[in-house]
């Protein structure tokens, strides 16, 4: 994501004097790392979006660390060594955030395989007479009801 | 019944278990990143005088309380006496981290209320106040004989807390010998 | 008195709600029509006692009476008087009355519209959204009556929170209230059909307008929200991830996944349970925001106030509602289980039912991030805080694909498409797609972003196929197509439109920290913000720092801006009001910061392309589900609906 802050920088450049003494990439860093570090006495601010005096304290240690040449990862890790990673708004992968990071893309590739399933079992039975009678009645039962709904759908569209 | 149609249910149940267990948490207290840790390495002049200076060093070789505090600070005010009686009780010496605070105003204060501390670090810029992972004033720090912090109450002590955990805590790391 | 009146009218109410619940089930169990016929009357009942109640508590808001302890609380003399009756909803026990009246009102719509119904199923209907109501106020009436007196009464209030005074969040509650609890109708009809057992196409037709006029409300809400945020928070952006939108947003992702999983249900009578499921599923997270946003479990930058006790009891009815339907849909739902319909790929079917995966995986990654903090907590792992820099790294690749498949969703038949009717009919949006969505970023805000220029192609993909879709079928037609198809165009498109606002507003918006003294400006994205000054307003209980900035773009004057930085008198809050100039293709926006030395500003400047189109595309996706609720065959086969109990709806052409 830095290249695209970066860029977007590029373009909305702005020449005012800078509430920091910071320039071009350092200066992207900077606001991309104040987005990402929480405000510990706000309600759930980033330091980027507060006013509160340690927020701006802790501007002024980004500021600080990234004029003096460390990098983003040492920043957030000075930062964790004295607040925790309460501190952090992007959680770090490690073995404790693993469910949280994996768990949404988990999520969808079981979607994905029951999608997947729906599709070629559907067909498959379709395909074979069903063997309980019970089955088969709601089969002709749905089929019916469909009947009504897909022909009031064909007046409305015209499959070419 | 089929088996998953019981799934949502029990995602339900676990949900359920989790919330009851968030509503038993303060969300807004939070423990400190430094506990069992070393104090942090600082090096400031005293209150009292510019010339004088007090280190980590200096909270070795017994057990303290540091005590982050300043005169604008409200609920600083509110544990004045409470840090008194402990220091009173147990007889662990309170070093004062006075923090983004204006010497007049520090000295004022300590004149008005009483001087419960043994000695007072001045951290002006909070730069201090920042290694030792300060959020917001008031905050008291239990360090033992090596230079460990061992507890931390954040916000202003209550009279229950001095009993329950401070007083004890102290008691005994003071006992400890360690 | 007046507050006397209003809190027996609450007592009266849970008698009313209690009777609309316990008779019709009986009636319900026993086959007893006139049981059943106690629904109406009881839901029209409850209705008037909570708007005396509602009217009670606004009157004395109106008339400053701080001898109630609620008013005195949220109000003061000074609040102009539109304040003082949006802080009826201002604070934890009016929202829960507001909460409850637009319940009645949307049991009164159901108990008005209940002769189209068959009368069991209006009846039951009813008795669930009555169980509801009975809940809430048993809950109000406990621990959070609003019409507490305090003696003395103070001689003037405290204040509204001042977060809330703003035209915004007027009607920002209301509206998000209305979706959440318009759910319930939605959700009332899922018990109905389990305890009935029957999911028909009957059924969903009652069912889809309550859930699409539920959804219009929330979309409405949401994006009030979101709007409100952007004025009043003071940082240029427009959604944060705070647990308290994500808990109006979940509803939202899995009301719409329910919205769509009805049209399938109902054109082709498949994925029955998984319908009633959604449907429970989209009440349960209204009913999980409100715990959240009461309880105080989590930490939101809306400071409500909050108070676990309230969060115990809300928890106990959330499990005893939801665990209680979740139970029943366990035992009862094998029923809907016997469609052996094939489903196609290449069918809309097909692709509503990947839209359903990924709206639904969408919400669980929402619910995931926002309770994971508590999950984390309670497995020892310590505390973590998880923001924006995740939700959004998750989140964008699980919506980008369904706003693919939405275009190509539009041009889908129902049960199978062949492939080259697919291919002759989207390769002239795609192209216009690419062309357009290529050049308007280009002509307007510069290259460079390519993921904004790719999500802006995206947008432009959904708008260009929706439209497609219309002029195919207008052709050779000398009629109106009907509303709901134009309704569902028009929310497509906006979708398309609120694709483009976001990608070109993240990928090209600008922002700046800069400290200015009077007479100096700041120049950004080829705008010159020029600082005059500040000025002491005295507002009617504030008072205010208002900057002065003239705009200009190559040295002609375009604008004239005054952010201030308000205190309120009562609670000695301050809040920051931008100073914004709105435009079509950009928002110019302004901030105080702090006071520094001398007279000058810390001051905030932001350049947001596009911004507008956000909470445009959404306003124009609400009137899409507006437009498609006022279609006639909603009002038509209720009718027919009606004579359903036996017989099967007659088909019914559009012409």
């Amino acid at each position: 994501m830095r290249w695209l802050i970066v860029l977007l920088l590029a373009i909305g450049w702005a020449t005012g004097a800078s509430a920091v003494d910071l320039e071009g990439e350092a200066l992207a860093r900077y606001h991309e790392l104040n987005a990402e570090l929480r405000c510990l006495i706000c309600q759930n601010r980033s330091i980027a979006e507060s006013d509160a005096p340690l927020a701006q304290d802790l501007r002024a240690v980004v500021a600080g660390q990234i004029a003096a040449g460390r990098s983003d990862a040492e920043i957030k890790q000075y930062l964790v060594d004295r607040y925790g990673e309460w501190v952090l708004y992007d959680p770090p992968l490690n073995a404790n955030t693993i469910i949280l990071w994996a768990g949404p893309f988990v999520l969808l590739a079981l979607g994905l395989l029951v999608v997947f399933v729906i599709m070629r079992r559907r067909r498959d039975s379709a395909d074979t007479a069903p063997a309980v009678d019970r089955e088969r009645l709601s089969r002709l039962l749905d089929a019916e009801a469909q009947r009504g709904a897909a022909d009031d759908d064909d007046s409305s569209r015209e499959h070419s | 019944m089929r088996w998953r149609l019981v799934i949502p249910v029990v995602v339900v149940l676990m949900l359920i278990v989790l919330l009851g267990y968030g509503l038993t948490r303060r969300p807004d207290v939070l423990p400190s990143a430094l506990i069992d840790k070393p104090a942090p390495q600082f090096d400031l002049p005293t209150l009292a005088s510019d010339r004088e200076r007090i280190r980590t060093a200096d909270l070795k070789g017994k057990v303290t309380l540091v005590n982050v505090w300043a005169s604008w600070c409200v609920a600083c005010r509110a544990e004045h006496a409470l840090i008194t009686e402990i220091s009173r009780r147990t007889g662990v010496p309170v070093v004062g981290l006075n923090y983004k605070d204006t010497k007049e105003g520090a000295l004022r204060w300590l004149g008005r209320y009483g001087n419960p501390f043994a000695v007072v670090a001045f951290d002006r810029s909070g730069e201090v106040g920042i290694d030792w992972g300060v959020a917001a004033v008031p905050e008291t720090f239990v360090v033992d004989r090596q230079g460990t912090i061992r507890y931390k109450v954040v916000g202003a002590i209550t009279r229950d807390e001095m009993n329950d955990t401070l007083v004890p805590t102290l008691e005994r790391l003071k006992a400890s010998g360690s | 008195m007046i507050p006397e009146i209003g809190h027996f009218a609450l007592i009266l109410a849970l008698g009313l709600a209690t009777i609309q619940t316990v008779v019709p089930l009986y009636g319900f169990a026993r086959s007893r029509t006139d049981c059943l016929a106690v629904a109406a009357p009881a839901a029209i009942g409850q209705f008037a006692m909570l708007g005396i109640a509602f009217a009670a508590l606004a009157f004395a808001f109106y008339g400053n009476d701080f001898s109630v302890a609620y008013v005195a609380a949220n109000s003061n003399t000074h609040l102009p008087w539109f304040y003082r009756i949006a802080a009826v909803w201002g604070a934890h026990e009016g929202s829960l009355l507001l909460w409850m009246t637009l319940l009645s009102c949307w049991s009164l719509a159901v108990a008005a519209a209940s002769r189209t119904l068959p009368r069991e199923v209006a009846s039951c209907v009813l008795a669930v959204m009555g169980a509801v109501s009975v809940g809430f106020l048993l809950f109000t009436l406990f621990t959070s009556n609003p019409f507490t007196r305090q003696f003395p009464p103070p001689a003037e209030g405290r204040d509204l929170n001042p977060l809330l005074q703003d035209p915004g969040l007027v009607i920002h509650p209301p509206m998000l209230y209305m979706g959440y609890v318009g759910f319930c109708v939605a959700f009332a009809f899922a018990i109905t059909a389990l305890l009935t057992g029957r999911v028909d196409s009957a059924w969903t037709r009652w069912t889809r307008p309550w859930t699409t006029a539920a959804w219009v409300f929330l979309t409405i809400g949401v994006t009030l929200g979101s709007w409100w945020a952007y004025n009043e928070l003071g940082w240029g952006g427009w959604w944060f991830w705070d647990p308290v939108e994500n808990a109006s947003f979940m509803p939202w992702l899995v009301g719409t996944a329910l919205i769509h999983s009805l049209a399938v249900t109902e054109k082709r009578g498949i994925f029955k349970s998984w319908t009633v499921l959604l449907a429970i599923s989209a009440f349960a997270l209204s009913l999980l925001g409100t715990f959240l946003v009461r309880s105080g479990v989590l930490i939101s930058v809306h400071a409500f106030a909050t108070d676990p006790a309230r969060g115990v009891y809300i928890l106990a009815f959330f499990a005893i509602v939801i665990g209680g339907s979740l139970l029943l849909y366990a035992i009862r739902a094998p029923q809907f289980e016997a469609g052996t319909e094939p489903v196609a790929a290449l069918s809309r079917e097909g692709l509503l039912l990947l839209n359903n995966i990924f709206l639904v995986v969408a919400a669980a990654g929402v619910l995931l991030g926002t309770l994971y903090p508590i999950l984390a907590d309670s497995l020892g792992m310590g505390r973590i805080s998880v923001g924006p820099p995740y939700f959004n790294k998750v989140f964008i690749p699980l919506t980008a694909p369904l706003v693919l498949l939405m275009g190509a969703a539009a041009v889908m038949a129902w049960k199978r498409t062949r492939a080259e009717v697919l291919r002759s009919r989207l390769w002239v949006p795609l192209l216009i797609a690419i062309g357009l969505g290529v050049a308007m970023p280009l002509l307007t805000v510069g290259a460079g972003a390519l993921a904004a220029i790719a999500g802006c192609v995206l947008g432009c993909w959904a708008i260009a196929t929706a439209l497609e879709d219309v002029v195919r079928r207008c052709r050779g037609r000398r009629i109106m197509l009907p509303r709901n198809v134009l309704g569902m165009a028009l929310a497509h498109v906006g979708v398309g439109v609120f694709v483009i606002g976001i990608s070109l507003v993240s990928g090209f918006g600008g922002e700046h920290d800069v400290r200015l003294a009077p007479g100096e400006s700041a120049s950004m994205a080829g705008y010159d913000f020029t600082f005059l000054g500040t000025r002491h307003v005295e507002g009617p209980n504030f008072v205010a720092e208002v900057g002065d900035f003239v705009v200009r773009k190559d040295g002609e004057q375009i604008a004239e801006l005054y952010p201030s930085k308000r205190r309120y008198n009562a609670s000695g809050q301050t809040m920051t009001e931008s100073g914004i100039d709105v435009g079509f293709w950009r928002d110019l926006y302004v901030s105080l910061g702090e006071p520094l030395s001398g007279d000058a500003w810390s001051v905030r400047i932001y350049h947001r392309p596009f911004i507008r189109w956000i909470w445009g595309g959404a306003f124009l996706s609400a009137f899409g589900g507006l437009l498609a609720l006022s279609d006639k065959r909603y009002r038509r086969r209720a009718r027919a609906g009606k004579a359903v109990a036996s017989d099967r709806p007659r088909k019914t052409a559009y012409a």
